[in-house]
């Protein structure tokens, strides 16, 4: 059955060798380094190298399977890719920290309903439904995590990094967290108050930064350019504008 | 379930490796993934955020420990289609629509797609459920170990806590994402002292806050 091994590899073809099931998902492990080889019952033994790798095969057939049934549009999945990789990502939660420090009114509103607040800059939607804005301060430092899976505030933050969804991150970010913020550069001292948030319900948090010293005289686009995505949420501190720096 | 994804605490996982720069797929499958996982789900139909989570948590422990985050969805959408009824197995396996099976049409157009990625969907009910807490009281996690889809992990079992803030009602997971159910209740925001969890050698001053539901806690 399988493919020609030196010919194109037909959808239909690859669907049945990669039989695009859990099962296949799940007990072709290596199959993406390139290196090992599955058992399926073909026993083909084309090298991986300079193909696309299994699970970019098996994606691909689905996603044509669901297409040709009618269940997505091809567009519209360009359309979701491209609004994560273009529009939802962390600079809107830099520009919701940014109004937060010019303008005291709206910090008050961002703490009191979080969500409303953040909504007035533009900012919702999936894993945003219900936020809180945790205010780092000299004495209180404010860290989020998601123990259980890799929950993260879509709307303001875009999807988490890889390391915010590591093991690493999950298993010690509440046991050592003052271990992985040193990692990170951050060393604390003693006499700092660490609060760890794990997001173990639907609440998502944002961490409201301290606004660094020597910033008196930005104005909000460039305060919000000095905001990171590992400041808001709480691995490290916004850094004042590196000396020389541009306004 | 007392599974692998419940890793608050565990050692040996290694230091934290940040990368610089990094893309927001670093892969272009898996923003296919992701976008399917998301047009699947907002075209309706039996599927929750609690199912989704609990079909990622029964993933053999072994591959859940090797897999990619995005690896992990693809697993799971391959499951997700056929108990939704999208498709059968038997189109997975032959790779294409069964002869004379109906064509649908697709949910969510491209010109939609802005507006579904700015819609909230809570999980938060507006309901009147009466809550068992307040602000204050002090609360132990109950020594639970269902072998189903919980949010309280393993951690915080049988420790002693503060509640600081009713944060209202919201869906309760356990039981929605078997579908039994949403069961509203009380969800509070309980603070753990970092010694209550991890022993004396744990800062003093730190802590722990996590979001509990009201049939997790305890009257102290």
């Amino acid at each position: 059955m399988g493919n020609d091994k030196k010919g194109p590899v037909g959808r239909r073809g690859f669907l049945k060798d990669a039989a695009v099931t859990a099962a296949a998902f799940v007990a072709e492990p290596a199959a993406a380094h390139g290196h090992m080889h599955h058992d399926h019952d073909h026993g083909h033994d084309h090298q991986h190298q300079a193909v696309p790798s299994d699970v970019a095969l098996r994606v691909k057939a689905l996603e044509s399977l669901l297409v040709e049934k009618g269940v997505v549009d091809r567009a519209a999945l360009d359309a979701v890719v491209d609004s994560y990789e273009t529009k939802i990502g962390p600079r809107n939660g830099a520009r919701v920290v940014a109004r937060a420090w010019v303008d005291p009114a709206y910090k008050k509103r961002l703490l009191a309903d979080p969500t409303a607040a953040i909504a007035e800059l533009g900012y919702s939607g999936g894993q945003g439904e219900d936020m809180v804005v945790l205010e780092n301060s000299p004495k209180i430092h404010n860290l989020v995590v998601c123990t259980l899976c890799s929950c993260y505030p879509w709307p303001v933050l875009g999807l988490p990094p890889v390391w915010y969804k590591s093991a690493p991150y999950r298993s010690r970010a509440v046991i050592d967290p003052r271990g992985v913020l040193r990692e990170f550069g951050l060393d604390l001292p003693d006499d700092v108050e660490v609060r760890v948030w794990d997001s173990t319900a639907e609440v998502r948090y944002l961490v409201l930064p301290e606004r660094p010293s020597g910033t008196d005289q930005l104005k909000e686009d460039a305060l919000a350019a000095l905001v990171t995505r590992d400041s808001m949420i709480g691995v490290t501190k916004v850094s004042p504008p590196q000396a020389g720096g541009r306004a | 379930m007392n599974g692998v994804h419940d890793m608050g605490g565990m050692h040996g996982m290694g230091p934290v490796v940040h990368e610089k720069d990094e893309p927001v797929f670093h892969e272009e499958w898996e923003g296919r993934v992701y976008a399917l996982t998301r047009l699947v789900r907002a075209g309706g139909g039996r599927w929750n955020i609690d199912a989704g989570r609990y079909e990622i948590e029964r993933l053999p422990p072994a591959e859940y420990l090797r897999m990619s985050y995005y690896e992990k969805w693809a697993a799971r959408l391959a499951i997700q289609v056929v108990k939704m009824g999208l498709v059968t197995q038997g189109e997975i396996d032959s790779g294409t629509p069964a002869p004379g099976s109906a064509k649908a049409t697709p949910q969510v157009t491209a010109a939609r797609v802005p507006a579904m990625v700015a819609t909230r969907v809570s999980t938060k009910r507006d309901v009147r459920v009466k809550a068992t807490f307040k602000r204050g009281d002090r609360v132990r996690a109950r020594n639970m170990h269902p072998t189903g889809h919980t949010r309280l992990p393993r951690y915080a079992r049988a420790r002693l806590g503060t509640v600081v803030e009713d944060r209202g009602v919201f869906v309760f997971p356990d039981t929605n994402a078997e579908f039994l159910g949403e069961k509203p209740q009380h969800l509070y925001s309980v603070r753990f002292t970092a010694r209550e969890l991890w022993g004396d050698r744990a800062s003093a001053r730190d802590s722990v806050y996590l979001d509990l539901w009201d049939e997790y806690l305890e009257r102290v």
